[in-house]
């Protein structure tokens, strides 16, 4: 690897030994690069949802309201879970940089655990909301509702498939820059869904408790 | 029995009559010729290794110029039939069902599956080789934006002869294209296509950002990147930033279709403007993303032929940023008719006419860059040059648009199809023929021939302008955009006669063009420097068609228009004589983009007919796809030193 041009990117640098792994190669280098932009395009797309959302609020069209229907205790018990999981996320992230391979596969199994405690919360919600009539096709107000916090909700679940596969790579094949590489694309993946539920907490569900 | 028949008669649209039958036996014999040659030729093989599973940004690119091409003439077959129906008062050619249907898939095919096909077959042909690096950033994802988009085209034209084409116009404006109004597959057509390709366009644009940003030859600073270069880096950011928008208005939309969700419905507490406004913030942009990089391309021809430094470099840029900044701020302006009030539509008035600033400025450049210059009226020259005269017709009508009162007065009517058919034609199709001419030999290694291109030219020139000026009269007659047929008495009977003489006018220089492209690959100038046009930037430094890896060994760039200044101090592309070569590190061709962009045209097929079982099918693949990727590790290869001294001395290099 060191004697040849790294790929299609031109010639080959010197590697900084206090820069982390998954910046050591190029490529790897370039794809933290590319996430960084897959992310600002998501941010476009949940800032058109929560646009549509602010329009909808009001569209109840004689159906519940989501004063009636938002509670209190299910959605702070979700958000204490998804923000705990950020931080175990994040300690997951150390134990790579430190080179203990099962340390963050223990964190990143914490992460999912609480992932998984973030989504029953979030199904249960929407199967009581259904069951009591509150449907999508019920009113403007519950299609935004249900897409806007569904999509983020189909996010978390597509993060916690990708991480799957990314601690039977770590199983197999160690911290290489290319799986540090992975699990740092999934770890800021997963702190910017939390800061997505930051506004979906404030912006639906504390003011939808007021307004 | 019967009711099978019934319905496989009514699915393929066997009871809509001889367009449909003439449809179908075209669409038939095309594949099975298709069929015919690669099997008598044994080129199946050759098809799917060298085409079907490239990840080179070259070959990419020339399949994105030909499914542009190919869309072009369905999408100017669609004009042509919609300008024979119009020819005279009192046609009866197309039912009112068939030229909504057509004059939909017009629009939709030519913004989204010709003009984008175009521009980002563009970006592939020529960002790598100008910035003086080997490929894009993330080649494989290249090649699955490209697929995304084919078989959203294949999907999207499917519905002419299968369920129905869609029939909203090219916007699709709820609550008109709600299930209650609009039933049957024909706009979910539109907006799972749509929505396939947004996703091929989106990651196109991540790509050559990163390109961009990234991987520019050692020496190639912001400000001597080449323009076009320039231009795909601006144009990108809007894709980044407006792409996602369609992507939500039409995921919405389709909910409401499929799901009875109440989006944009007028009862349940819909907002049928809620669409539209998401719709134009993608929209707007949207025509920057097409008309910038044909600024771009334009700001090369012109240097190129005038055989002259670009006059305002700077100013170049910062037009092009404020024009992409501005852009995102004026999307109002497709609706002042909302009624939003006047202190709304002042702001979004303004700031249309704010654009032309900018673009003016562009066009003093170009005009300056040609002032003292040693001129050369090359095809492609006279293709950029085209663009002034109609693009300012475009764009000074365009500040009459602009003004909300009067737009009141012209909004849909004729007045605004001329406008916008004198911008995006006389704008981007202009440039999108500019650019083949140019790039073609970079392309193919073949020079198209110059004086077919001048009858191509003059003939599309004087068809155009005899097509389109008169419909600014039509509008100011009063006559509104989508109406199938319209009374005698108006007056409108002749300046529509002429209007479809012109339109037929530029079928025949597609002819020509197609003529062209034949002639040409028979008996061609072949383009043995690699420089025909004695070119000013890196894409011209390497042979036609560039080697696979681009550069034996990675330019060093002094100044703007670097292969200008290399030729000026008598250096090689390769450096000073005796460095030695080192292996390259190229990606792996893949066949996981073709299928899995397959796989996608069934999860669509799946969410067109609501056939669930279908979209699981196309769904679980597609992810099933994704897995395998997250699994390959060994994905890349190296070129070794021997080859690349080969190709090197095969292009007097060494």
């Amino acid at each position: 690897m060191s004697n040849a041009n790294t790929a299609v990117h031109g010639d080959h640098h010197p590697v900084d030994p206090n820069v982390p792994l998954e910046y050591h190669e190029e490529e790897n280098s370039l794809r933290v690069t590319g996430f960084w932009l897959f992310l600002g395009q998501d941010m476009i797309l949940f800032s058109s949802l929560f646009a549509t959302y602010i329009v909808m609020h009001g569209r109840v069209a004689g159906g519940p309201t989501s004063q009636q229907l938002f509670d209190v205790t299910g959605f702070t018990i979700e958000t204490i879970a998804l923000l705990f999981s950020s931080f175990t996320c994040g300690l997951a992230t150390y134990e790579m940089r430190r080179g203990h391979r099962n340390a963050v596969i223990g964190w990143i199994l914490v992460t999912m655990a609480l992932g998984l405690v973030f989504l029953g919360f979030e199904v249960s919600e929407f199967i009581h909301d259904v069951g009591i009539g509150a449907t999508i096709q019920r009113s403007g107000f519950l299609s935004a509702f249900y897409i806007l916090v569904g999509t983020h909700g189909s996010h978390v679940t597509v993060g916690l498939l990708w991480v799957t596969l990314l601690v039977i790579q770590l199983l197999r094949r160690g911290i290489t820059p290319a799986t540090a590489r992975k699990v740092f694309l999934w770890s800021i993946y997963w702190h910017f869904l939390d800061a997505v539920w930051i506004f979906i907490f404030t912006v639906v569900y504390l003011t939808g408790k007021v307004i | 029995m019967h009711g099978v028949v019934n319905w496989a008669v009514h699915f393929f649209m066997l009871d809509e009559g001889p367009l449909i039958w003439l449809s179908d036996f075209l669409i038939i014999c095309a594949s099975l010729g298709i069929v015919a040659v690669l099997t008598k030729f044994r080129l199946w093989k050759w098809l799917w290794d060298e085409w079907l599973t490239t990840v080179d940004h070259k070959k990419i690119g020339i399949m994105y110029m030909i499914a542009a091409i190919l869309m072009l003439f369905r999408g100017g077959t669609d004009g042509l039939l919609m300008r024979a129906q119009l020819a005279w008062p009192n046609m009866h050619f197309l039912s009112a069902d068939h030229y909504d249907q057509i004059f939909t898939t017009h629009g939709t095919i030519m913004i989204l599956f010709m003009a984008m096909p175009a521009i980002i077959g563009f970006f592939n042909v020529a960002v790598p080789l100008q910035i003086g690096c080997r490929d894009v950033a993330f080649p494989y994802l290249n090649a699955i934006s490209f697929w995304l988009f084919f078989f959203a085209a294949m999907l999207f034209n499917l519905s002419f002869v299968v369920g129905g084409s869609p029939d909203g116009g090219w916007t699709s404006y709820p609550p008109y294209v709600e299930n209650q109004f609009d039933p049957g597959p024909g706009e979910n057509y539109y907006l799972v296509a749509l929505s396939i390709t947004g996703i091929g366009t989106i990651a196109t644009g991540i790509n050559f950002l990163v390109t961009i940003l990234r991987m520019r030859a050692p020496g190639m600073t912001f400000m001597r990147m080449p323009m076009f270069t320039w231009s795909v880096f601006v144009t990108s950011v809007i894709i980044l930033f407006a792409f996602p928008v369609l992507a939500v208005a039409l995921a919405l939309l389709l909910i409401d279709r499929d799901f009875g969700s109440h989006f944009f419905t007028v009862n349940g507490g819909g907002a049928p403007m809620q669409y539209v406004n998401l719709f134009w913030f993608w929209g707007h942009p949207e025509v920057y993303i097409v008309i910038l990089p044909i600024f771009g391309l334009m700001s090369e021809v012109i240097s190129t032929f005038s055989h002259k430094r670009i006059f305002g470099y700077s100013a170049m840029v910062v037009s092009m940023v404020a024009i992409a900044i501005l852009s995102f701020v004026t999307w109002v302006h497709h609706f002042f008719t909302m009624g939003a009030g006047p202190g709304v539509n002042s702001f979004f008035g303004v700031s249309t006419m704010a654009i032309a600033i900018p673009t003016g400025v562009k066009v003093f450049n170009w005009i300056f860059t040609m002032h003292k210059g040693r001129l050369e009226f090359t095809t492609a020259m006279l293709w950029s040059l085209g663009v002034i005269p109609n693009f300012l017709i475009g764009g000074l009508t365009g500040v009459m648009l602009a003004v909300p009162p009067a737009d009141y007065q012209y909004h849909n009517s004729y007045f605004l199809i001329a406008h916008f058919h004198y911008t995006l034609i006389g704008g981007t199709v202009f440039g999108v023929f500019s650019g083949l001419y140019y790039w073609w030999p970079k392309m193919f290694g073949v020079l198209l021939n110059e004086k077919l291109g001048r009858w191509h030219f003059w003939t599309f020139m004087v068809g155009f302008n005899i097509c389109f000026f008169p419909q600014f009269f039509l509008g100011f007659m009063g006559m509104t955009r989508r109406m199938y047929t319209y009374p005698a008495g108006y007056g409108w009977g002749v300046v529509n006669l002429i209007s479809t003489i012109g339109a037929f006018l530029m079928g025949v220089a597609f002819i020509i063009f197609v003529y062209n492209i034949l002639w040409s690959a028979r008996y061609g100038e072949r383009d043995t420097t690699g420089d025909p046009w004695d070119g000013r930037t890196l894409e011209w430094a390497t042979t036609s068609p560039a080697p696979h890896y681009n550069f034996a060994i990675i330019p060093t760039v002094k100044g703007r228009d670097a292969w200008w200044l290399m030729k000026q101090n008598g250096e090689s592309i390769n450096g000073p004589k005796g460095v030695p070569f080192r292996p390259i590190h190229m990606p792996n061709n893949s066949g996981r983009p073709f299928i899995m962009s397959a796989l996608f045209f069934i999860l669509g097929a799946g969410f067109v007919f609501q056939w669930w079982i279908l979209a699981i099918v196309g769904f679980v693949g597609v992810l099933i796809c994704m897995a395998q990727r997250s699994f390959e590790y060994d994905d890349s290869h190296y070129i070794p030193v021997e080859e690349i001294e080969q190709t090197e001395a095969a292009a007097g290099r060494l």
